[in-house]
């Protein structure tokens, strides 16, 4: 049984098929829609350049051949670990032998912001898309990824934007202060108002209200400050939960109990560290580790052990980065120039390299870096080896 | 076995050419896939699996003909 029916759960789902499982299998879902792209509803669905048509991870032939008890617009809520039983929102429960948790996160609020948007489901995309217009004033909480790509997309449908950050450099804990700064010209040269180092404290009727009192007028305020895993279902179920479901590096969280996805915490050998990931490739490499792991033999499991990646697009530039960045030492450009916005920055942490991002340079190129990533290449040969 | 690659929907992050480089390679300017073999061997499509749940962007496809 898979419970989330997003690109975690339904990768679990055809690697179970694939690898030989043939009993009865179902994927749960929350919401009424079958498995979709997230990546687009913040580029091609918000700027129109998509239809919906064009989201479902797979088309409904793909989908039936796999057949699944596919419970969609269905949540979970609540598990049983002992009677081996997940309890859904339909008043039902339904047994499992072995049990993928891939549930998700859904994005942070503020307090009061009844009324403003988030920018998680395709429902979310399409109520903020139907608001934006040529001369609209939109304030966007939080200058993150999702954030920073919504400005941009908002600025090119002709939309007034204004993106506001707590921070003094927006993602300066993810990518470091000098890419950080170099992301948040990119606004400003395309006339998005960024004001950094203010704290919002609240809605008005026509906008957010700052600390200090100050009101920036909005007709539609997007709030975008991080999300939360979804593991309330878990509560008092004994399930390991803290930031996410606390999984091994087998991404076992209980006997017979896997979780893979934004809502999984495991420990990376490949960095010795836990970490939750919330990126588009990690959600199916999770799925399809978690599930190989769930069939196998006890000798025959696999740690899980990749190196992140992640890509974002802004302004018509793609950045693309391998690896653990957050809670690096030390940022350098290894090739290309910051200023010319052509570039790649490794990450350091302790006295390896621990990760890599790239602006606009070919992303065949970038590749190279994550094969270093990959084999644990020590900063001073990675680097100095660049260097030379 | 045939495989079906949707270039429009590429965003370049090179995971095919990972799961698959008999079948995968990437242009060499902006890194969109490319296809290789169009109908590859027995030997080759679990590789081809892979690359398809591994995709970011669901652009491949495994079609029987």
């Amino acid at each position: 049984m898979v419970v989330g029916a997003s690109a975690a759960g339904l990768a679990a789902a055809e690697t179970l098929r694939r690898t030989g499982f043939d009993g009865t299998l179902a994927l749960v879902g929350d919401e009424p829609h079958a498995p979709y792209d997230r990546p687009p509803l913040s580029k091609q669905i918000l700027s129109g350049a998509w239809t919906t048509g064009q989201l479902p991870l797979r088309p409904q032939a793909d989908l039936d051949a796999l057949g699944l008890d596919l419970r969609l617009g269905t949540a979970a809520t609540g598990l049983d670990l002992t009677d081996r039983t997940v309890r859904l929102a339909d008043g039902s429960h339904l047994r499992y032998d072995g049990l993928i948790v891939a549930t998700g996160v859904r994005p942070r609020r503020l307090p009061g912001d009844r009324g403003a948007h988030v920018l998680r489901t395709l429902d979310d995309a399409l109520a903020l898309r139907e608001r934006l217009r040529p001369g609209r004033r939109l304030v966007v909480v939080g200058a993150g990824f999702l954030g920073a790509e919504a400005a941009a997309v908002a600025r090119g449908l002709g939309a007034r934007v204004t993106l506001l950050e707590p921070a003094p450099v927006p993602l300066a804990h993810a990518v470091g202060t000098e890419v950080g700064r170099l992301l948040s010209w990119t606004h400003l040269d395309h006339g998005v108002e960024l004001r950094t180092g203010v704290t919002v404290t609240g809605m008005t009727d026509g906008g957010v209200r700052l600390a200090g009192g100050e009101v920036v007028e909005a007709d539609e305020v997007l709030v975008a400050v991080g999300s939360l895993p979804n593991t309330e279902w878990l509560a008092d179920s004994g399930l390991p939960v803290g930031d996410g479901v606390l999984c091994d590096a087998y991404c076992q969280a209980a006997p017979g109990v896997y979780a893979a996805g934004d809502v999984a915490r495991w420990d990376n050998p490949l960095f010795g560290t836990s970490m939750r990931i919330e990126h588009r490739t990690h959600a199916a490499e999770q799925g399809m580790a978690a599930a190989r792991n769930l069939l196998a033999a006890p000798e025959g499991r696999r740690p899980f052990a990749p190196v992140p990646y992640f890509w974002s697009d802004q302004y018509g530039t793609r950045i693309q980065a391998y690896g653990f960045l957050r809670g690096h030492d030390e940022v350098a450009v290894v090739e290309g120039d910051l200023a010319e916005q052509r570039f790649v920055a490794a990450y350091r942490r302790g006295d390896r390299l621990t990760g890599a991002l790239a602006m606009g340079v070919p992303p065949r190129a970038v590749r190279a870096w994550r094969q270093a990533v990959a084999g644990g290449a020590a900063w001073r040969e990675a680097v100095g080896a660049a260097a030379a | 076995m045939r495989v079906e690659l949707d270039v429009p929907k590429c965003v370049a992050s090179g995971q095919c050419v990972m799961a698959a480089p008999d079948v995968f390679d990437q242009r060499d300017d902006d890194g969109v896939a490319i296809l290789l073999e169009e109908t590859p061997g027995e030997d080759l499509l679990d590789d081809v699996r892979e690359a398809v749940s591994v995709c970011p962007a669901a652009a491949i496809r495994l079609v029987e003909r």
